[in-house]
């Protein structure tokens, strides 16, 4: 009788660990490999490329299709990773600064993009033949973020200029036209109004990232380093931005949001509750809502940021990532013609637009109405109106915040200490800036 | 000659533990030398190494983070020792006792949880104590009208939470162990002490907990050691290596943070020779006191 309630319970351990194994590992933590190519004959050199997120991979997809067709004796096949954020990020600057393991082709997000241009040795190709014959045609400043004396190394897939998505529903409810929301004060207002109507808040209080420090330093010209690149985060235009937040959060405008960004899982669940009435985002944000939040289609409206006082400037680009080909690669020169083509040609900005909904570095596009206004584009169905219009208007306005060598120390700071301590304990601004100052010299040290 | 090599009775025994040897060289004490000798340079991959001589360490003890990571390692260290030594043994106890039903379920179903794995564990966790109404321990907590908790922004919560995390995965393990104790222990002390009128709190007193020492120091150490390495499980918990105001951040994860994030190898093999000093001066002054350097008494 013992043993086989014994052996009942041996077997039931089996099946449940069976069960729990199955399950494997966690969704966001998931590592995927999958060759791209199709096309391409038996001949074809095959390249491997490392991303983080899925969705370029589907743009390079595309771009290796049209590849392949104008390049017969060139032919590649790719074969892409796609690994979770800080998991590519790591296992890339081991492979690439040891040597070992690194995959032909890779992208790196602007933040993390200076821990590999550090010191003599920088693991990364030189792009600068292969981007000479775009040079004239694409915005200087989303080029000069991945460069190092002279040579850049990155190419990014969009200007990332930020812009504010409105759920004109919710606005419609508490009685606001977005269009009317031209400065700070016309938010706050704006978002009193909507609090009050609806029991809803206008906008986010950031915690886990710093995209609102960006746009508020942008507006007033000013950065998160100075011009020798050292850190100045308790700097007075730092600490004007802040107050002004934390202004708005006191009067229920904005407020904290589970993941404690508008680009998080969780975020976007409040969103799509509609608990959130609006965004301020870079322009990539768009792909979000068209991908996953879907039940959000009809009611978003984009137009310009509001300003501290009208005639600063309304953009900044925001957050990037530069596709690079690493030394050690099998065809350096093929990846990068590759790379070049994929990213920076006028084909490979119209699909940029159409599969990922970004607005390219290649400004011919943008001023291209077939393209940009065509009405089988599902980001040009989505949204109540279209992103061109509002980023034509802007153009000449489009900030950069530099990235530097203390800027992903920063970042890290900001997004796990500084911003919790003053949205979330409410911590004095101008005490927790100084005090993010002082951690950040420590650790630059 | 060879035969006689092999069969000699002074060589034998070297040759067994031959393999244990290399193994400690290579995986053990070349590593650990290796990261001491780092630990004096500024060292990142692909650069070549300076030396900078105690930098790094001076450096580590201005460094409020690093403290941060101390401190919550050793709390979590400390939690797990109260609560992952007493509970199990008692639950070891009463599984043994005869008086108990479906034992071997019970046994399982502890023993259960050790076999998952981190990350699904963590995953798990991190939606349990969702700041949303919709998680599970919001809702719960919602049916006796309390509003929803932010348990991963809260140092307070986030320590309770890692902390039910390690007990529901370790309780398990431990209380094995502590069974494989009881099953030594002579049944004859147990009727003698009947003879005498012993109650059974005096029999767990007198009998069980003493003869359980050689146990409870094996789970004591390997908890110290454990609690202090904590890293994964904050990491899946806190989906990634950043928590807010680094409440998450334990001695493991500075060490990645500056190591593997960061390229500060130099940097961070200090911070490994630091958690090495305290989780030995910790160990090594817990085995004195409980005696286990002096001689066996015959």
């Amino acid at each position: 009788m013992k043993k086989r309630s014994a052996l009942i319970s041996i077997v039931t351990l089996l099946i449940m660990s069976l069960v729990f194994t199955a399950c494997g590992s966690p969704s966001g933590s998931k590592t995927e490999t999958q060759q791209l190519g199709a096309n391409a004959g038996e001949n074809a050199t095959v390249l491997s490329f490392w991303t983080f997120a899925d969705l370029h991979g589907k743009h390079l997809d595309k771009m290796l299709g049209l590849w392949n067709q104008q390049n017969p004796d060139k032919q590649i096949k790719l074969n892409v990773t796609v690994m979770p954020y800080d998991d590519m990020h790591n296992k890339l600057l081991l492979a690439v600064t040891s040597g070992k393991g690194a995959p032909d082709i890779a992208d790196i997000e602007l933040g993390q993009f200076p821990k590999f241009l550090e010191g003599d040795n920088v693991p990364l190709e030189s792009l600068n033949d292969v981007f000479a014959p775009y040079k004239d045609v694409v915005v200087p400043s989303r080029v000069e973020i991945y460069s190092k004396a002279d040579q850049v190394y990155g190419f990014d897939y969009h200007v990332g200029a930020t812009l504010a998505f409105y759920n004109t529903e919710i606005l419609e409810q508490a009685g606001v036209d977005y269009k009317t929301i031209k400065t700070w004060e016309d938010y706050k207002q704006a978002g009193i109004k909507v609090y009050e109507k609806t029991g809803k808040y206008l906008g986010t209080a950031d915690t886990s990232a710093s995209w609102q420090a960006s746009l508020l330093l942008a507006q007033q010209n000013a950065d998160f380093t100075d011009e020798n690149g050292n850190p100045k985060v308790n700097s007075p235009e730092m600490i004007k931005a802040y107050e002004m937040l934390v202004d708005l959060q006191k009067n229920n405008v904005i407020h904290t949001i589970p993941g404690g960004q508008p680009d998080t899982e969780e975020a976007k669940g409040e969103y799509n509750k509609g608990n959130y009435a609006s965004a301020l985002m870079p322009e990539w944000y768009m792909s979000r809502f068209v991908n996953e939040m879907k039940d959000l289609k009809g009611k978003y409206a984009i137009a310009p940021l509001p300003v501290f006082e009208e005639g600063n400037p309304r953009s900044v680009g925001l957050g990037g990532t530069g596709t690079v080909v690493t030394k050690n690669g099998k065809d350096v020169q093929l990846a990068k013609e590759f790379v070049a083509f994929a990213k920076l040609s006028k084909e490979a900005t119209t699909e940029i637009w159409n599969t990922l909904g970004f607005d390219p570095i290649n400004m011919e596009v943008w001023k291209d109405d077939a393209v940009t206004k065509n009405p089988e584009n599902e980001y040009v169905q989505y949204f109540k109106t279209n992103a061109f219009d509002t980023l034509n208007e802007i153009k000449d306005e489009i900030r950069a915040i530099k990235s530097v060598k203390a800027s992903p120390t920063i970042g890290n700071i900001f997004n796990t200490v500084t911003l919790n301590a003053i949205f979330e304990d409410g911590q004095d601004v101008k005490e927790a800036l100084d005090e993010a100052q002082a951690a950040i010299e420590q650790e630059l040290k | 000659m060879i035969k006689k090599f092999v069969y000699s009775q002074k060589v034998a025994p070297y040759v067994f533990v031959l393999p244990f040897i290399l193994i400690f060289l290579v995986f053990w004490f070349f590593p650990l030398v290796n990261s001491f000798v780092m630990s004096f340079q500024d060292r990142m991959l692909g650069q070549d190494p300076k030396w900078i001589g105690g930098a790094n360490y001076s450096k580590l003890l201005t460094d409020k983070v690093f403290l941060t990571s101390i401190k919550n390692s050793i709390v979590y260290m400390l939690g797990t020792l109260v609560l992952l030594i007493p509970f199990p043994m008692l639950f070891a106890v009463m599984i043994n006792s005869k008086l108990m039903m479906g034992r071997e379920f019970f046994k399982s179903s502890f023993f259960l949880p050790a076999l998952t794995s981190v990350a699904v564990a963590g995953t798990i966790f991190r939606l349990t104590f969702g700041e949303m109404e919709g998680s599970l321990m919001n809702s719960f907590l919602g049916l006796f009208g309390v509003e929803p908790i932010k348990f991963l922004k809260d140092g307070n919560w986030s320590m309770a939470a890692l902390l039910i995390l390690a007990c529901w995965r370790w309780t398990g393990v431990n209380m094995l162990y502590y069974l494989s104790g009881l099953k030594s222990i002579d049944n004859e002390y147990y009727e003698a002490a009947s003879i005498d009128g012993a109650s059974a709190w005096q029999k767990f007193r007198t009998i069980t907990m003493p003869l359980l020492k050689p146990t409870t120091v094996y789970v004591t150490t390997i908890s110290v050691y454990a609690g202090l390495a904590m890293f994964t499980e904050s990491l899946m918990m806190f989906n990634g290596n950043k928590s807010p105001q680094n409440i998450g951040l334990t001695i493991v994860g500075y060490l990645y943070r500056q190591g593997i994030e960061q390229n500060k190898l130099g940097y961070a093999a200090a911070v490994g020779i630091v958690l090495l000093v305290i989780a030995m001066v910790i160990n090594l002054t817990q085995l004195k006191f409980s005696g286990m350097f002096k001689k066996e008494e015959d």
